[in-house]
C-alpha cells in the first residue's frame, strides 16, 4: 500500500499491492505445479519398465551388459529404493548435488543435478544449458516473427475484409495451418540452401559468427514462425472484426479521432488480448514445433536431444529434457499471465 | 388538461418541425434535416432504416424522438454524428440521401474530414448502454481526456482538470480519485454520467442522447433525466432524445416527433403529440405507456403486431396492417402513402383518416381508456 502513496480511493490505491498478491500466488502455483509435473515424469519412467517387465538397469548402460555391472548400477541409481525415496535424492541432487556411488566407485554430479547418463558418461545439466540457448534463440526469434507477421497480416486482413488482399493473405494462411512443419521446412531448405544457395544452412553459434548465425538461424525461424503466423493472422483478423464492431469503437468515432487512432489505439489495445492469452498456451505447446525444426535443420537443441535421447533409450536424458521443457513452458505461461494482468485492469483489478 | 409538468426553456424563435423548404436553399435552423434516406443494401434486399426524414432544431431546444424498436431511431442519430461514412467493420455501407444542414453546413455532401471534426465537437452523442459505450482497458479519466484533446491543443494535465472538472458536474463523488478509474468500477448510472461528462466536455451545441437511461435502473434513469435538463439549461445546447417512452419526452422535449418504419407518422409540440394526439400509432404508444398521474382503469395495451419489414415496407401507409382503423379510409391506407399534413398548429401528422374521424376516435375510443 506505502507503494502507491498517499491516501486515495481505495480501490485505485489497492493496484499495486493487489498487483504484487497476483504475482506472489502465481509463482507459490508454479513451484508447485513443477514439483507435481516432476513427480509425474518421475513416476512414469518408474513404473514403465516395472509394466513392460524390463530391468530398468538396462536403460542405463544397455541390455547386452552382464548381470554384474547391471547390479552395480542399479546400487549405484538406488534403482530398488521406493519411488518417494529416489524422488526425495533427486529432488535434493537439484538443490545440491549428488554422487553416485558403488562402493568405492563414486560419480560426482554437481548441482543443478538433472540426472546422469552413464551411456554417454556425462551429467545431464551441461548437455541441457549447451542446447538451451539454441532452443531458445529460435523459439524467440520464431515468436517474434510469427507475432509481428500473424498479427499485422491479420488486422490488415480485416481492414481490407472481402478485397483481394484479403482473401490472398487468407488462403496462404489456410495453407500455413494446414501444411506441417516438416513439408514448408524441406521445401525451404531445397529452394533457398541447396536450389538457390544464397544462405548457408548451418548452425553458427553467435559469438563465432553473427551473419553466419542469422543465416542458420533464418530458415529455422521462419518455417517454424510460418505455422503459428498463419494461426494468428487468422485469429487476429476475427478478433478484429468483432471489435470493429463494439460500442466502444463507434463512442471512439463519436469523440472525432481519427481512424488510424481508432485502430490503432483502441481496436488494436482489445486485440492484444486474445493475441497474449493464445501466446501463452503456444509457447507451450512449441516445444513439438520446435522438436521438428530442429530436427530438419539439424540445430543443436533441446529438441533435437530428445529425439537423440529416445532413439537411445537414454532415460536420465529423456527425463532431463521432459523438466526442462515444462520448466520452460510453465515460466512462459507465468511470463504471459502477468503480462495478461498489465494489460487488462479487470483481471488486475478483481 | 395540462396535469403533467411541461419543461420549456423560454419561448425564443419558432422551432417548429415545419415542412422542408425544397432544393438545397440554406435553412435557417440551428438543425435542418431534409428528406433523409438511409439504406443498407443487404443480402436479403434493401433495407430502407430511415426512408424520408425531415425535421427542424433550434439551439437551446429539445426534439424528443419515439417509436419502437428499429423504426430507424439509431440511424438517424447515427446519421447526424456522420457515422455511417465513418465505415462499419463486418456490417453493410450505407446509402444515403437527403439533407443534413447544421448551422449552415451540409453535412451529407461535406468532405468526411470535415464532418470528423465536428464530431465530439460541435455534435456529441451519448448512448445506450454505457458499459459496453466505454472502452473497458482505459480509464474514465483517460477517455474524458482523449474527447477533449481530439479538439482542444493542450496538455494532459490541463485536460484531466477538465476531466474531473466535468466528472464532478454530472455528479461523481470524489472525482478527482474517481478519474483513475476503470469503467468496470463505476456503477450503471455513473458510467452513463461519466458519458454525459464525456460528451459535453466539449461544451457542443447539439447533444444526441440515444435512449439514455434504458440500460439503467427506474430511480437512476430519472436522475439521468434530470441531469440532462439541467445540464442542457447551463449548457445551452439543442438536445436530440431518443426513446421508447413517450412518457420521457413529454415531460424534457420542447417538440416530438413519432418515428415508425423509417419515416416520421407525427410531429409537433410537446403537449400536443402528447395531449392531443392524432395518429393512430401515437395512440398505440399512449396506450401502452404506464401512467402515474392517473388511475389505470384498464390494461397495458401495447401496439399488437410486429414491427413492418423495412425490406418489402407495406404498401400505402406502413402502419395499415396493425392499424385498427384503416377500413375507415376507404382503401387509401393500403394504396396512398400518408404524407406529413397540417392537424394543427406547427403540428404534422401522416395519416389518411378524415378530421373529424381522427377527433371522435379521440375523445370517444382512446382517451376514456388512458
Ligand atoms: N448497418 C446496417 N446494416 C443493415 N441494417 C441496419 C444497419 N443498421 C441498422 N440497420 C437496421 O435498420 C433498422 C433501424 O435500426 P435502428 O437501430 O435505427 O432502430 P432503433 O429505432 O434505434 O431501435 P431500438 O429502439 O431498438 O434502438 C433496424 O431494422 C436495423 O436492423
Ligand atoms: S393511414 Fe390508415 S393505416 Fe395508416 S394510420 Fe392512418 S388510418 Fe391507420
Ligand atoms: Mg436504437
Amino acid at each position: 500500500m506505502a507503494a502507491c502513496g498517499g491516501p486515495g480511493n481505495p480501490r485505485a490505491a489497492a493496484g499495486p499491492s493487489t498487483v504484487l498478491a497476483y504475482i506472489i500466488r502465481r509463482l507459490f502455483a508454479v513451484v508447485v505445479m513443477l514439483l507435481v509435473i516432476t513427480l509425474v515424469t518421475f513416476g512414469i519412467f518408474f513404473l514403465i519398465p516395472k509394466w513392460v517387465g524390463v530391468d530398468p538397469a538396462t536403460y542405463f548402460i544397455g541390455k547386452q551388459a552382464d548381470p554384474a555391472s547391471l547390479e552395480g548400477i542399479r546400487k549405484k541409481m538406488g534403482l530398488d529404493d521406493p519411488i518417494l525415496v529416489q524422488f526425495g535424492k533427486f529432488l535434493w541432487g537439484l538443490v545440491a548435488g549428488r554422487d553416485y556411488a558403488n562402493g568405492t566407485d563414486v560419480t560426482h554430479c554437481s548441482a543443478p543435478c538433472f540426472g546422469y547418463s552413464f551411456r554417454n558418461e556425462q551429467a545431464i545439466w551441461p548437455v541441457l544449458t549447451d542446447r538451451l540457448p539454441v532452443t531458445m534463440q529460435l523459439a524467440a526469434g520464431a515468436c517474434v516473427i510469427w507475432v509481428v507477421v500473424g498479427v499485422g497480416t491479420g488486422v490488415v486482413s480485416a481492414l481490407k475484409r472481402g478485397s483481394a488482399l484479403d482473401r490472398t493473405l487468407m488462403t496462404v494462411a489456410l495453407a500455413g495451418v494446414s501444411l506441417p512443419i516438416y513439408f514448408t521446412g524441406m521445401i525451404a531448405l531445397a529452394v533457398v540452401v541447396y536450389g538457390l544457395g544464397w544462405i548457408d544452412g548451418q548452425y553458427v553459434p553467435f559469438g563465432e559468427s553473427a551473419s553466419g548465425w542469422f543465416g542458420g538461424m533464418l530458415l529455422p525461424w521462419v518455417t517454424l514462425a510460418f505455422l503459428y503466423a498463419a494461426m494468428y493472422a487468422r485469429m487476429t483478423r476475427a478478433t478484429m472484426l468483432e471489435i470493429m464492431g463494439e460500442d466502444y469503437i463507434r463512442t471512439a468515432r463519436a469523440k472525432g479521432l481519427r481512424e488510424p487512432v481508432v485502430i490503432g489505439k483502441h481496436a488494436m489495445r482489445s486485440t492484444m488480448t486474445p493475441v497474449l492469452t493464445i501466446l501463452g498456451m503456444d509457447l507451450g505447446a512449441l516445444v513439438g514445433g520446435a522438436i521438428l525444426t530442429e530436427t530438419t535443420f539439424s540445430l543443436p537443441g533441446i529438441g533435437q536431444a530428445a529425439v537423440k535421447a529416445i532413439s537411445d533409450k537414454d532415460f536420465p536424458l529423456i527425463l532431463g529434457v521432459t523438466l526442462i521443457a515444462a520448466v520452460a513452458v510453465v515460466v512462459a505461461n507465468l511470463l504471459v499471465d502477468l503480462l495478461y494482468a498489465v494489460v487488462d485492469p479487470r483481471v488486475r483489478l478483481s | 388538461m395540462t396535469d403533467l409538468p411541461i419543461q420549456k426553456s423560454g419561448t425564443g424563435a419558432d422551432s417548429a418541425p415545419n415542412e422542408p423548404v425544397a432544393g438545397k436553399a440554406k435553412p435557417t435552423a440551428f438543425l435542418e434535416v431534409r428528406d433523409l434516406k438511409v439504406h443498407f443494401p443487404t443480402d436479403d434486399g434493401l433495407v430502407k432504416s430511415v426512408d424520408g426524414l425531415s425535421f427542424q432544431l433550434e439551439k437551446g431546444k429539445t426534439l424528443g424522438i419515439v417509436g419502437e424498436s428499429g423504426s430507424g431511431k439509431s440511424v438517424t442519430s447515427l446519421a447526424i454524428m456522420g457515422l455511417h461514412r465513418a465505415g462499419q467493420y463486418g456490417r453493410s455501407k450505407a446509402r444515403m440521401s437527403g439533407e443534413i444542414w447544421l448551422e449552415g453546413r451540409e453535412l451529407i455532401s461535406a468532405d468526411p474530414d470535415e464532418v470528423r471534426r465536428l464530431r465530439g465537437k460541435d455534435v456529441a452523442m451519448i448512448f445506450q448502454d454505457p458499459l459496453s459505450a466505454m472502452h473497458p482497458y482505459f480509464t474514465v479519466g483517460a477517455q474524458i481526456v482523449e474527447a477533449y484533446r481530439v479538439h482542444h491543443d493542450v496538455s494532459k494535465a490541463v485536460a484531466r482538470k477538465r476531466a474531473i472538472e466535468m466528472l464532478d458536474r454530472v455528479g461523481i463523488p470524489q472525482p478527482d480519485k474517481r478519474v483513475d478509474d476503470y469503467p468496470h468500477q463505476f456503477s450503471g448510472g455513473m458510467r452513463q454520467r461519466a458519458m454525459i461528462a464525456m460528451a459535453l466536455s466539449n461544451n457542443p451545441d447539439l447533444l444526441i442522447a440515444d435512449e439514455p437511461t434504458t440500460a439503467l435502473d427506474v430511480t437512476v434513469q430519472a436522475q439521468i433525466l434530470d441531469l440532462i435538463r439541467d445540464l442542457q439549461k447551463e449548457f445551452g445546447s439543442a438536445v436530440i432524445i431518443i426513446t421508447h417512452d413517450l412518457g420521457v419526452v413529454a415531460e424534457l422535449a420542447d417538440d416530438i416527433l413519432v418515428m415508425y418504419g423509417g419515416r416520421c407518422v407525427e410531429r409537433g409540440p410537446a403537449d400536443k403529440v402528447f395531449y392531443e394526439p392524432q395518429h393512430p400509432y401515437t395512440w398505440g404508444l399512449l396506450g401502452s405507456m404506464p401512467r402515474l398521474d392517473r388511475e389505470r382503469t384498464e390494461r397495458l395495451n401495447p401496439v399488437k403486431g410486429s414491427p413492418p419489414s423495412l425490406i418489402n415496407v407495406p404498401s400505402g401507409c406502413a402502419f395499415h396492417p396493425r392499424c385498427p382503423y384503416a377500413e375507415l379510409t376507404g382503401g387509401a391506407s393500403t394504396t396512398v402513402v400518408p404524407e406529413l399534413s397540417e392537424v394543427g398548429s406547427r403540428h404534422h401528422a401522416a395519416c389518411h383518416l378524415s378530421a373529424a374521424d381522427r377527433e371522435r376516435i379521440w375523445t370517444e375510443e382512446i382517451a376514456p381508456k388512458l
